[in-house]
Order: C-alpha cells, then sequence, then structure tokens
C-alpha cells in the first residue's frame, strides 16, 4: 500500500493537525509520501519525516501560496501518480476537504471526511466518521481501489518514529485555465493561536457581559497557551470575529481541554465542542444545562473566578 | 441570471440522535425536520440577489417524498420553483451526481458549507468537479458585480477575499446573509409554485454505510466550589492530565 500525505502549513510551519495525518498514514502501514505546497523550507517541510514518511515532496511553485481548489486537487493527483499511491490522507480542514473531494471525484476514489479512527482492514476496509455533528459515528466501508481520507483533529495520535526526511523538488503542470478564482486579500490574525488546532481552548459567552471584559479572558488564555473562542450571541453581537464562534455553525474543536465561561451550554453550541477531551465549564448559574455536559463545574461569576484560576495556574507552573 | 440552491432535509440542531434496526436506521421518531441551517444562508443570500438583481432561484433537494415540506419551505421563504431528485441519498457522491446532473445552465449554484446530518463538506466542490467550473467554500460573503463574483471565505484565524467568474459553486454559512422566515403571503404561494419530481442517475459513490453508533456516555460532572478554584487546577493536572 503506497499512501501519500498532503500537509498544510501556515506561519512557515507544516501544520500540527497535517502532522497527525502524517502519523494516521504511517499507522495505516505501507509506504508514506508527504507533500506540501508553496512556499516553505525545506526544513520545516522536513519534519514530516520525524512523523514516517519515508519520502517528501515540495511542489514550491509561488503560484501555489494562495490555495485554489481546483489547482491543489490537480497537483495532488499528479504527484499520486507519480509515486502509484493508492490512498490520499489529509487532515479536515475549510481548504483540505473541498481539495480532497475533487481529486476524489477525479480519481473515482471513494472519499470519507471527518475520519476519527485508523480503519478496519479486518474485512474489506471500513472507517469510521463523526456525524450528526459529533453527536453519533458512522461506520462506512470504502469499496473502490483507491481512497482519499480526510481526518478530523485526534484520529491518530503525533508519534515521532524517526529523523528528518531530505526534501525531493515536485514540478507538477499548473494548468492556467484551473486559477480562475483569484485570491486578492487575506485578513489574518496573526499572532493568536488557530482554534482548530489548539490543544486548549478558552471560550466565553454572554455572561462575560461585553466585549471591554475579554482582556481577562485573553491572559487566562495566554496563561495557558490556549487559543480563545466563544458562543453564537458574542460573535452575532460583535463582540468577537466570526472565525472566534464555535458550534453547530461555527468552529468545531477538539482540544484536550475546553473551558467555558458564562456560556449556557445550548445543543448547538456543545455540538461544537463535544469532541473535547476534557471539559470545564464555569456559569453562575447552576441549572446552565452545560454542566451536563462538563467534567468539571465551577458555579461562580466569571469577573470572580477568572482571576482566581489565573493565579492559581501562575502558581501551580 | 439563474441560481441552485441545494437544500437538504435534515433534523432539528435540537434533536436527539438516536438509531434503529440493530444501529442501521435512523431514528425519525419525534424528529423535526428542517432546511440544512447553512443551506439556509444560502438560500437567503439567493433570495436577496433575486430582490436586488433579478435573478430566479430554484432549489433542488434529492431526497424521498418525505422531504416535500422541507422544499415547500424553500418556496415559501421566495424560491420560485423546485426540482426534487426521487432517491433515499446514499453518499455525498451520489448526491453530487444528481445535483451536476441537474444544475446545468445555472450560472450561481449555492449550498451550504456542510449538511448537518453527514458533515461532509464536500458537495459543493464535488459538483463543480462534475461540472468543470471553480468552487469556493466556506463563503460568507457573496457580492455581484456583472458577471464578476466577489467573495470573503473564512480561513482558520481568518478571512481570505477571493474574486471569480460565473458559473460558479459557493459553499456557504453565516454571515452571508440572515435567515428568512417565510411571511403568510410566501407560505401561501408556494402551495402552488411548480415541483418538479425526477429520477435519479445512476451513481455509484464506492462508499456504503454500515451502522451507527452513538458516544460512550459523559460520566457525571465534578462540582467544584468557587473558593477552591486551585483544586480545579490540581486536578486537570493529576486526574484528567490535560495540562
Amino acid at each position: 500500500m503506497k499512501t501519500l500525505v498532503f500537509v498544510e502549513h501556515a506561519e512557515g510551519k507544516v501544520k500540527a493537525t497535517s502532522l497527525e495525518a502524517v502519523s494516521y498514514a504511517v499507522a495505516m502501514g505501507g509506504e508514506v509520501t508527504v507533500i506540501g505546497l508553496g512556499t516553505l523550507s525545506a526544513g520545516a517541510l522536513g519534519e514530516a519525516g520525524k512523523y514516517g514518511a519515508k519520502k517528501i515532496l515540495h511542489a514550491s511553485d509561488a503560484k501555489l501560496d494562495h490555495p485554489i481548489i481546483q489547482v491543489f486537487a490537480s497537483v495532488l493527483i499528479q504527484a499520486m501518480q507519480q509515486e502509484g499511491s493508492d490512498i490520499l490522507v489529509l487532515a479536515n480542514s475549510s481548504l483540505g476537504t473541498p481539495v480532497a473531494a475533487k481529486a476524489a471525484v477525479r480519481l473515482s476514489a471513494g472519499f470519507a471526511s471527518n475520519v476519527v479512527e485508523l480503519p478496519d482492514t479486518s474485512s474489506g476496509f471500513v472507517v469510521k466518521r463523526s456525524i450528526y455533528t459529533g453527536k453519533a459515528f458512522a461506520l462506512v466501508e470504502m469499496k473502490s481501489e483507491k481512497k482519499v481520507i480526510a481526518i478530523k483533529k485526534n484520529a491518530a495520535p503525533l508519534k515521532e518514529v524517526a529523523g528528518a526526511t531530505a526534501v525531493t523538488a515536485f514540478t507538477p503542470v499548473l494548468d492556467e485555465k484551473d486559477f480562475n478564482t483569484k485570491v486578492v486579500s487575506t485578513e489574518k490574525a496573526s499572532t493568536s493561536i488557530s482554534l482548530p488546532e489548539a490543544n486548549i481552548v478558552v471560550s466565553g459567552g454572554r455572561g462575560m457581559k461585553g466585549a471591554e471584559h475579554w482582556g481577562m479572558l485573553e491572559e487566562l488564555a495566554a496563561t495557558l497557551g490556549a487559543a480563545t473562542g466563544c458562543s453564537k450571541p458574542v460573535s452575532d453581537m460583535g463582540w468577537r470575529p466570526h472565525h472566534e464562534h464555535v458550534g453547530q455553525t461555527g468552529v468545531k474543536v477538539a482540544p484536550q481541554l475546553y473551558i467555558a465561561i458564562g456560556i449556557s451550554g445550548a445543543i448547538q453550541h456543545l455540538a461544537g465542542v463535544n469532541a473535547s477531551k476534557c471539559i470545564v465549564v464555569i456559569n453562575k448559574d447552576p441549572d446552565a444545562p452545560f454542566f451536563k455536559a462538563a467534567d468539571y463545574g465551577i458555579v461562580g461569576d466569571a469577573f470572580d473566578v477568572i482571576p482566581k484560576l489565573i493565579s492559581a495556574l501562575k502558581a501551580a507552573k | 441570471m439563474k441560481i441552485l440552491v441545494c437544500i437538504s432535509h435534515v433534523p432539528d440542531t435540537t434533536s436527539k440522535i438516536n438509531f434503529i434496526d440493530n444501529n442501521t436506521k435512523f431514528d425519525t421518531a419525534g424528529v423535526q425536520f428542517i432546511i440544512g441551517p447553512y443551506d439556509d444562508y444560502a438560500l437567503a443570500r439567493a433570495i436577496e440577489l433575486k430582490e436586488s438583481s433579478g435573478a430566479t432561484v430554484t432549489v433542488i433537494n434529492v431526497g424521498l417524498a418525505e422531504t416535500e415540506p422541507t422544499i415547500r419551505k424553500a418556496l415559501a421563504i421566495g424560491a420560485d420553483d423546485a426540482i426534487r431528485v426521487n432517491a433515499d441519498p446514499t453518499d455525498s457522491f451520489f448526491v453530487a451526481s444528481q445535483i451536476a446532473e441537474n444544475g446545468k445552465g445555472y450560472d450561481l449554484i449555492l449550498m451550504g458549507r456542510e449538511s448537518i446530518d453527514f458533515n461532509g463538506g464536500v458537495v459543493h466542490s464535488m459538483v463543480a468537479e462534475m461540472l468543470g467550473i471553480p468552487a469556493v467554500s466556506p463563503v460568507m460573503k457573496l457580492d455581484m458585480e456583472g458577471s464578476k463574483v466577489i467573495m470573503a471565505r473564512e480561513i482558520e484565524g481568518g478571512k481570505e477575499y477571493v474574486e471569480a467568474n460565473l458559473p460558479l459553486v459557493a459553499g456557504c454559512q453565516e454571515p452571508i446573509a440572515e435567515w428568512k422566515i417565510p411571511n403568510m403571503r410566501g407560505i401561501m404561494s408556494a402551495r402552488t409554485k411548480p415541483l418538479k419530481v425526477v429520477e435519479p442517475k445512476a451513481a455509484d459513490g464506492f462508499t456504503k454505510g454500515k451502522t451507527f453508533e452513538l458516544p460512550p456516555p459523559k460520566g457525571a460532572v465534578q462540582m467544584i466550589s468557587a473558593d477552591r478554584v486551585g483544586d480545579l487546577v490540581a486536578k486537570l493536572k493529576s486526574e484528567a492530565k490535560v495540562l
């Protein structure tokens, strides 16, 4: 079995979720080749070798710096053809999932996104997908010879197995016709930790009483090395940007630790956090439904508990 | 301009999820079905474009007769006509194949970024591939400038501004438009708007759903006094091992 793993990068580094995809492919067995697209240092891309990639391809053309779904799909297919790959693995993301879907159609390959575990190959090839926004799972058999798998965060533990691998240049044929969507500009909060990637997330709800009180929550997040998130009303009211909205129609997170402050826990919010390993809820209303979904709960006022929590964390360091 | 809006027929976001027949079938007992929330945003934006620029809006759904009330709701919100592909959707490839088959000749094909039942997030991209036109997702802002489409796409931690020409497929999400609630006139007129039922084309999607599972039940919450926040930190370190 030969697997190609597409890795995404940001801020000059391969994304952690993409490295998980490498670990996933390696754990599946067989030969694993990694491909990175666009401007990135060979050293940064070579990191993927530590997770067991035997070969690393780099299509470094600056035309690939802006993601265009059909261009990326075409490059991945060319790499699979060159390497004779049977399976394409990548991390679910706003880019990776549509790219994978497009490639799957072109390859006549079975496709599964939101995959949460290694495939069961005891009879056929069966993957477990998260469905109903984390409220259930589906076991799906992939019948085609070629397969495309988009994995959810935490589908495979990151595992270092070797040293960095040398990077080989890959020069795909880029069809001008595919550049039919144009990225005009990008707005990015570059200093903050990416929410879908974060291991710890601190989220605030209406209980925070206003945008002006977020400094406290940001201080808590900084103490923990956490990303900040929020509930839907908070982003609807414009207290926080939309890309911080965690929930059914916002970002779905899967951190080790999720701390919800002043969020009552509507079912739509829970749908975005139910893949978290441990949930802490801080709310002044003892009847807030979120407590039922929590591992630890504190009944208390956000403005009283947050400073105490910051000092307790600092003391425990 | 001709707009096609693809709508999914999904359980309401507050539904309790259960399975029957040895975990091979979704239990619809007591479940209310709605237009997928993301699709509802796409529909709302399409209706705005209809109002501002005189576009026509067709909705399409792949589903059996039970999805017709959901389709009628989309007509009540303001779509002009509807197509129902008469099939129980098996996977995203199957759904995309039906939409592509019926989606030729439209300038703009809008749908949600994902359905909230199977969360594939891929139908838009597959449809675009099948029709040989570009796809952009997730789109949080979409404006027309002649035949040019100006969009903002949400990326991890920010936004990306994208331009493309028609025809185009876009997977939509909030805040592209405000959800619309049908008014009485809309509900009355929806009853007589054309709803065409077509038979599906054969499309084997290479995947086959076997069974469903529910997550293991959650343990009870441990409550900690607001005066003993230090205990929480200690438990997160030694018990949950997440710090």
